[in-house]
């Protein structure tokens, strides 16, 4: 029983990071798509500098590489007010095919000094409790909302809606960051191509399971930590074909989403702003 | 300094633009290339290599007709605002309906056309699926078609390795070997599979016609455009959806037919049946602006890039994952110059 | 008098000329592509001075206020604050150099607390608690006249309520000017007599106040100075105490206004009965609504804005479930618009937007309703509503290149026509229409008006909701009004003035 727990936490840490990254544009209206991507490349930037410095700077690297690819998009879904889903296809896209092309060379190779996940667990449970009280109690958090929910009003009064969905973007590109980088150097701690294995997706549907909230968030993350665990454990013990366990969590992510219904997502989501429109 | 919207940008300017965007695209490229190790004019001369021979043109004409059929398709959905993400999904359901007949059922004439037949309506069960989650319970269909694609995925994997694995196959992970009745022709010695190149013109052109000559495409730019027109109109908007969402994902399932009953000839593991046609694809119905005719000449483009990929893999070793890396720079290379040519940059003040 | 004698008398032709202006706008000019929607304009006000803007819509306002709150850069001209040239390139910029506005549809944020929104005005520190915030809202706000719950979800506000935040937190900062934009249009007679009783104390003050509008009782009393707009040009400029109606109006419009049009008297066949409709929506529940409309009669809806009138008037189109008995020629009433249409009860809906497809040509437009008859063979000949439509473009003198140009690239009056000659062509039984000359020029509004006019000459029904009092009286054999919800009236036209039917919108009594 304890062992299912520490499992699911651990399962789902990176599910809670990523999850909480794309959460933090999307309330300032920004539907980042490309988490999976971003996912990937982090991973391999934060093992390569793992592998060669030290893990503590790659995770550092792997955060730096994700808030980069959050600016990135931004050049797109913010100043160029391209369509967002698009372009965060595109990301996602682009970053899968980066890291593997690149990180091929690190096929096979293990960390010999891998972190600890315990550690980084931890640091996701507080960054969740932070990002709550980020939106709720800061500036930042204020003027982050108003531009997810109305971003003409939000200009009227004074307030840079470009500036605040870019740092939206790069901070919750770190969080992201951070999660590849949990996966990498952590986790499981070496690279794989495909190590992202749909979370980044998964991450997405997390956040509109919790309402946008990042305190429900962690709940949720761990709800799917817990039910990849069961399938794991589940596997070879039950008459059932091992690729119905590992189909699990995507039906999983469509039950959860047809049964979560319409949560009430900011209003702006998805919408590039153009002054005087 | 500021950034307004340009009401009526000069063609000088929009082609300077996309220029540009391609050059900044292929500029990303070559990094990647050098970051890999390999001189990037050497690579891209192997990944346009595929034009200079018939062999060459006959890979990417083979590459063309799924992206053909299934950037049609969704070059309709995304016109009326369904982002259908799952196309590779689709793609699969439509092999497996076609393992199905060519297995199961008894062959014979009937067994081509009933294979298509099969394979697109369980492409076409599949996009549906998450056009009627979206209606009945809001669920946005960018997550739940790609979800349904790990799920077909593992179905794939799950045939192939358990109950439809071939019986003298051995160790591979493959089904028997289709009966002739039950394999398309080709063209020579190539991979060309000519019926579904056919399928795929005629899915272009006519779903060209549909959208911009009949009542029913009319109904569909309405609400692709404007919904709140449709509304106002009393247009079907669910009903509506969902047509465009059986349609594309029938047509995917079609290319999953010519994948497997033209190509390999037997089901097998997912990820060698398809490669990465879904996601291709929708660069191709992107490029193509909403008309299914403009596929015409995006599919055989990114044809080029996937066989050009292809020469890479065998002459560098180099992942064929550099595919996903061009397909996904050219994509933000093409939306980025489509925004930023509708705008301008003001420099007073 | 005419026009160049109404000029003749203005403020600036007699050589005057404020000695220090609080703000100064010099040869202002902003083009929109071939539009010029403000060509040279200049203007200043003084402290303590309340200047009026007034023209019609169109004349080229919003744009000038967006370009004094940084909205818009101007293409040429400059801006002067207490003498200084200032460039203000952003709605902070704006706020910082002292210029606060009051934006003509409140632009709140619905999902927050009226605190929160107030606090995007202020200098927040960077960590705050909400409790906190309040405190120092309530202590800011002391003794202020105009109170408001700083707790409660703006959602929850009405639209009076709502332009009262937006005025807290534009004074919220001190600032030197106020821009207050059509701030009117929301509010009921006697919310606008305490915004103006408000302006007045402001203007004690030393404030600079901005009034934009393009009613002329409400700038006749409340203005120091008037300038008037006409097609993004300033036409003249008066002091109050040299103004007259007369003289505002040739300005504003250029010529007098022809005078209201004559409507026959309904006939004795009931096209549309409606008894008990109860509309569901957010708030009240529009209800009460029982009327009977025949032939030939046009039905005046007025009411104070978000007042139902809307949700009853898509009800009707079949965009919004009802109770209630609606029965139309004797028939029960499918709730479908198609149908509706095919029944004969056309519709210009609220929003211009919703009535066309940008995209789409102007043939396309006009067809949107019939493009199934175009189709005999199961594909749309596209040379039969091309030549329909020539014949439409012609007859409603829409402005337009061609039939294939997309209706993106018409007017705002030209897509009303595009509107309205589609849904009147097979000559309705029944039209639904809602402030069908909003935002249009008067030349523009005056062919509409003569158009429903046809419509009704020929005995057809129409029931007319408009914000526009006058619209409504001069058009309507009997008005009725939306009081929070409920239907009040209606009473013949000649039972009713603009005192009572400013009472049944405010105060639900006849």
């Amino acid at each position: 029983m304890e062992e299912a727990l520490l499992r699911a936490v651990l399962f789902g840490t990176p599910l809670l990071l990523a999850g909480l990254g794309a959460l933090l544009s999307e309330r300032g209206g920004v539907v980042n798509l490309g988490v999976e991507g971003m996912m990937a490349l982090s991973a391999l930037v934060a093992f390569a500098v793992g592998l060669q410095v030290h893990p503590a700077l790659g995770v550092l690297a792997g955060m730096g590489v994700g808030s980069l690819l959050g600016l990135f998009l931004g050049v797109f879904a913010v100043s160029l007010r391209a369509n967002q889903f698009v372009a965060g296809l595109a990301l996602a896209a682009l970053g899968l095919g980066a890291s593997g092309l690149l990180g091929k060379r690190y096929e096979g190779t293990p960390l010999p000094n891998p972190l600890p996940e315990g550690m980084l667990a931890m640091l996701a449970l507080i960054l969740a409790l932070g990002l709550h009280l980020l939106l709720s109690r800061t500036r930042f958090g204020l003027y982050l909302r108003s531009v997810g929910e109305n971003p003409k009003a939000a200009d009227l009064f004074g307030v840079s809606v470009d500036g605040v969905r870019y740092l939206a973007l790069a901070l919750g590109g770190g969080m992201i960051g951070l999660a590849g980088a949990y996966l990498s150097l952590a986790y499981r701690p070496s690279w794989t191509d495909g190590m992202t294995a749909g979370l980044g997706w998964v991450a997405i549907a997390l956040v509109i399971l919790a309402a946008w909230q990042p305190l429900r968030a962690i709940f949720g993350a761990y709800l799917f930590g817990l039910l990849f665990f069961l399938q794991f454990r589940l596997q070879g013990s039950v008459p059932i074909p091992s690729e119905a366990f590992a189909a699990m969590p995507y039906l999983l992510v469509i039950l959860v989403l047809a049964l979560s219904g319409r949560a009430r997502a900011p209003k702006a989501l998805g919408q590039p702003f153009d002054r005087g429109r | 300094m500021r950034w307004e919207l340009d009401p009526s940008p000069s063609p000088r300017k929009v082609l300077l633009t996309y220029a540009l965007f391609l050059g900044l695209a292929l500029l990303g490229l070559g990094l990647l290339f050098l970051l890999y190790g390999v001189p990037p004019l050497k690579a891209y001369a192997l990944l346009l290599s595929p034009l200079t021979d018939t062999l060459g043109l006959a890979e990417v004409m083979r590459r063309t007709i799924p992206l053909l059929l299934i950037g049609a398709g969704l070059a309709l959905a995304f016109r009326i605002g369904f982002f259908n993400i799952g196309a590779e999904g689709q793609l699969l359901m439509g092999a497996v309906g076609a393992a199905y007949v060519a297995l199961f059922l008894p062959p014979g004439l009937w067994s081509l056309p009933l294979m298509f037949l099969f394979g697109g309506s369980l492409g076409a069960l599949w996009a549906g699926l998450a056009a009627w989650l979206r209606a009945r319970f809001g669920v946005n269909e960018i997550l739940t078609t790609l979800m349904q694609n790990y799920l077909v995925y593992y179905l794939v994997v799950y045939l192939v390795a358990g109950p439809w694995k071939g019986q003298m196959v051995f160790g591979f992970l493959y089904t028997d070997r289709f009966p002739p009745e039950a394999q398309l022709p080709r063209l020579g010695d190539t991979l060309v599979h000519w019926p579904t190149l056919v399928l795929g013109m005629v899915a272009a052109m006519g779903l060209q016609v549909l959208l911009f000559r009949t009542p029913l495409g009319f109904e569909w730019r309405v609400l692709g455009e404007n919904p709140e027109a449709a509304r106002y109109l009393g247009l079907k908007g669910g009903r509506l959806i969902l047509l465009a969402a059986l349609l594309s994902g029938f047509l995917a399932g079609l290319a999953g037919v010519g994948e497997v009953a033209g190509i390999h000839l037997r089901l097998l593991e997912p990820a060698q049946i398809s490669l990465g046609y879904g996601f291709t694809a929708i660069l191709a119905a992107w490029l193509a602006r909403g008309r299914p005719l403009g596929v015409l000449l995006t599919a055989p483009l990114l044809g080029l890039i996937l066989a050009g990929g292809d020469a890479l893999k065998l002459a560098l070793s180099m992942p064929f994952r550099v595919v996903d890396v061009a397909a996904g720079l050219l994509l933000l290379g093409f939306i980025g110059a489509e925004a930023l040519s509708r705008r301008r940059l003001v420099w007073r003040r | 008098m005419g026009v160049r004698e109404a000029l003749a008398r203005t403020w600036y032709s007699q050589g005057r000329a404020l000695a220090r202006p609080m703000l100064k706008l010099e040869n202002i000019t902003k083009r929109f592509g071939p539009v010029v929607a403000n060509r040279r304009i200049t203007l200043e006000v003084a402290p303590g001075e309340v200047l009026a803007l007034l023209g019609e819509n169109g004349a080229g306002k919003t744009t000038l206020v967006s370009i004094l709150y940084g909205l818009y850069a101007p293409d040429e001209g400059r801006i002067l604050l207490q003498g200084k040239e200032v460039r203000i390139h952003s709605p902070k910029e704006a706020q910082r150099l002292g210029i606060a506005l009051v934006p003509q549809h409140p632009e709140l944020i619905e999902a927050h607390t009226v605190a929160e929104n107030l606090a995007l005005g202020l200098d927040l520190p960077p960590v705050f608690s909400r409790r906190a915030l309040v405190r120092r809202l309530a202590k800011l706000l002391e003794g202020h006249p105009l109170g408001v719950d700083l707790e409660a979800p703006v959602a929850r506000l009405s639209a009076g309520e709502k332009q009262r935040v937006e005025l807290l937190r534009a004074l919220l900062n001190r600032p030197k000017v106020l821009i207050l934009d059509e701030p009117t249009s929301v509010l009921t007679p006697k919310e606008a007599e305490a915004l103006f009783q408000e302006i007045r104390r402001l203007k004690g003050l030393g404030l600079s106040v901005i009034f934009i509008s393009h009613k002329l009782d409400e700038v006749l009393a409340i203005a120091d100075r008037i300038a008037v707009l006409r097609a993004g040009e300033k036409v003249g400029e008066v002091l109050r105490q040299e103004a007259d109606k007369d003289l505002l109006v040739r300005l504003m419009v250029g010529r007098s206004l022809a005078p209201p049009p004559k409507v026959p008297p309904p006939r004795a066949e009931v096209v549309l009965e409606v008894e008990d409709l109860l509309v569901p929506r957010h708030g009240f529940p529009v209800q009460g609504v029982s009327f009977a409309l025949r032939a030939g009669e046009v039905l005046g809806i007025a009411g104070v804005a978000g007042s139902g009138q809307a949700e009853l008037l898509q009800a009707l189109a079949g965009l919004r479930p009802f109770q209630g008995r609606v029965r139309f020629l004797g028939e029960a009433w499918p709730q479908d618009p198609a149908r509706l249409f095919a029944l004969g009860v056309a519709h210009i809906p609220e929003e211009r937007s919703m009535g066309v497809v940008e995209g789409m040509s102007v043939a396309e437009n006009l067809a949107l309703r019939t493009y199934r008859r175009l189709a005999p063979r199961g594909l749309l000949d596209y040379r039969i509503m091309e030549k329909e439509a020539e014949a439409l473009i012609g007859r409603y003198g829409i402005r337009t290149p061609s039939p294939r140009t997309p209706v993106r690239f018409l007017s705002g009056g030209n897509v009303q026509k595009v509107i309205l000659a589609r849904e009147l062509r097979g000559g309705p039984r029944l039209l639904l229409a809602m402030h069908p000359t909003y935002g249009v020029d008067v030349g523009a509004a005056e062919e509409v008006y003569e158009r429903i006019l046809d419509l009704v000459r020929g005995g057809s029904a129409v029931l007319l909701v408009s914000e526009d009092l006058d619209e409504i009286l001069s058009l309507s054999h009997r008005v009725a009004a939306l009081y929070h919800g409920r239907f009040v009236g209606p009473i013949s036209r000649e039972e009713a003035d603009r005192e009572r039917l400013g009472r049944m919108m405010t105060e639900g009594r006849v």
